[in-house]
């Protein structure tokens, strides 16, 4: 009884948001690696472009909810996701056109175009604060809960209610019906195999007849998917706020290196093991210990190995341990 | 007037000195010609102008008596010439089977008939077929290499030392490969250091000397020639 109910504490409070929170991380860390992998620089705006597309649809679900469109249970968001992936696939390839190309054909070093690329970040950012500012905002309408703590207590008799919230559950399973589609492509079809073709060896790739003009296109379209779907997940999960999208590309750049860049099977998994990372040293353990130890062992403190502030500072450290230690990653990919 | 020329070829990097001049290599399908020299003589230049990776300064390239000297190297390809590159000739975190299907990318017909006659030249590939190419060695990435290159069905294929680097028994091995996809009626280029060995499978051979011809025979002449012997084979 007491061992569930600590199990219960557990699963409430680290492994479900652990499991959103690295679902979101995977969406990006996923774009950071194609980027890198296919275009060979890292994109320091992709924190930056995953707001803008979430933009999209929190100024999309305000209109539908003044027409009196809306999803019922679910969030009104869902139905605006493919409207913002286009107009985020639009401002992507406009970018790509006016900014990028030019010091792709040029052949510029990739520091180079990770530095272009900050240039970008800026300039979004500034995009974003003139259309929709920098204030927070909630655009989280349906039904909040799938599982109360309250009904659960009721349902199961124990001390600990479970929740899952529906923010929860549509960004595990949005995730995985997206990355599974996602490997299936790249895996599975002709196209998918020519990119990557076109990331492990390019000179090659021309000389088998692969267009790069076609590759850098469903590059910069699978980015705009896994941006947009990305930010609109952590948008509703927490609540939209611009800056926060920018604090992000920390763990979602260490989820890219830790599962090994260019290869988006490793950033997949490295979203989740950052995640659990930051959320596991950063829990404090007191409610959980308690049920487990005898009365007289109980714990004082919070039993926390880490503040929550010092979130960032988990992914971080990760960062360049794996960086020091094993520089291509859990799952082998390029060397930085 | 052989099937595919390269003609009074004159060539060199961006801005710099030439480093082919007036050099003239040509093949016949169903014929190796070997390209030898001593480092530095522009082997691979020559093979890489004819392969449109450099632009010529002056000259032409032919392929069955049509110019296509203007064309860039994947519309080359097209025209049914393959190239395998020294190095980095594979995708090596793609599986066999990817790699001999990314060959024949620009096909869309007969994908499975190709791969089939692909595994029944090199019957090694077939038994590792799902397997990534970065595991295999290097013998065995050779004929994935080779196997790629033959995906578009080409007339003419072109080697740049198909042998560095394996041992002396893969080296027979590919060469009888090579051989192998000579009499498929393919015209093969291939540029060599195992000169010897080289010459002894080869119908012909050319060898330059700081980029122009200085000799050229059948493989059997150039052997036996006493004056490349000095030069070139060491005996």
């Amino acid at each position: 009884m007491e061992f569930i109910n600590a199990i219960i504490v557990l699963l409430n409070y680290t492994i479900i948001p652990a499991l959103t929170y690295g679902s979101q991380l995977a969406l990006g860390a996923i774009f950071v690696t194609l980027i890198y992998g296919i275009l060979r620089f890292a994109n320091f705006a992709t924190g930056d472009m995953m707001s803008f597309g979430t933009m999209f649809a929190v100024l999309l679900t305000f209109y539908f909810q003044s027409l009196g469109i809306n999803l019922g249970l679910l969030p009104t968001a869902l139905l605006t996701i493919p409207f913002a992936i286009i107009m985020m696939i639009l401002y992507m390839l406009l970018i790509d056109k006016y900014v990028f190309s030019y010091y792709r054909i040029k052949k510029s070093p990739p520091v180079q175009l990770a530095m272009v690329s900050v240039g970008v970040m800026f300039v979004t950012q500034a995009i974003i604060r003139i259309i929709i500012g920098p204030f927070d905002r909630t655009f989280l309408d349906g039904q909040k809960f799938i599982l109360k703590a309250s009904e659960f207590k009721e349902m199961t008799g124990f001390s600990e209610g479970l929740t899952i919230k529906s923010t929860q559950a549509i960004t595990i399973v949005v995730t995985i019906i997206f990355v599974s589609i996602l490997f299936w492509f790249l895996n599975r079809t002709k196209t998918g195999t020519s990119m990557r073709a076109y990331s492990d060896n390019e000179d090659l790739a021309l000389l088998s007849g692969i267009d790069p003009k076609r590759v850098v296109l469903i590059t910069w379209v699978i980015a705009g998917i896994l941006a947009t779907i990305g930010g609109i997940l952590y948008g509703l999960d927490k609540s939209y706020r611009p800056f926060v999208y920018f604090n992000n590309m920390l763990p979602i750049f260490a989820a890219a290196i830790v599962g090994g860049i260019g290869n988006p099977f490793g950033a997949f998994l490295g979203g989740y093991c950052i995640a659990f990372a930051e959320i596991f040293l950063t829990y404090a353990y007191k409610k959980f210990l308690s049920y487990l130890l005898p009365e007289a062992l109980e714990p004082d403190s919070l039993m926390q190995v880490l503040s929550t502030d010092y979130k960032f500072a988990v992914s971080f450290s990760i960062l360049v341990i794996v960086l020091l230690f094993r520089p291509t990653g859990i799952f082998k990919g390029k060397v930085i | 007037m052989a099937f595919f020329e390269g003609n009074q070829m004159t060539a060199g990097y961006d801005e710099g000195a030439d480093i082919i001049s007036s050099c003239t290599i040509n093949v016949n399908k169903g014929e190796i010609v070997a390209i030898l020299g001593p480092n530095g003589a522009g082997k691979s230049t020559a093979m890489k102008a004819m392969l449109g990776l450099l632009n010529l300064r002056s000259g032409d390239v032919t392929i069955d008596g049509k110019n296509i000297s203007d064309l860039n190297p994947q519309d080359r390809v097209k025209r049914g010439i393959s190239f395998v590159p020294q190095t980095r000739n594979v995708f090596a975190g793609l599986t066999v089977r990817e790699n001999l299907e990314i060959g024949a990318f620009l096909r869309n017909d007969e994908l499975d008939k190709i791969i089939e006659e692909i595994y029944e030249l090199f019957p090694i590939l077939s038994d590792k077929k799902s397997q990534t190419v970065g595991e295999l060695s290097g013998g065995q990435r050779q004929q994935v290499a080779l196997g790629r290159a033959l995906m578009t069905k080409p007339s003419v294929l072109m080697l740049d030392e198909p042998t560095a680097g394996v041992s002396p028994i893969v080296m027979d091995e590919l060469f009888n490969h090579i051989i192998k996809v000579k009499k498929t009626n393919v015209a093969i280029i291939m540029v060599e250091q195992n000169a010897k060995q080289a010459l002894s499978i080869s119908d012909r051979g050319y060898v330059l000397v700081t980029g122009k011809n200085k000799f050229e025979g059948s493989g059997k002449q150039l052997l036996h020639d006493p004056e490349v012997r000095r030069s070139f084979l060491g005996a």
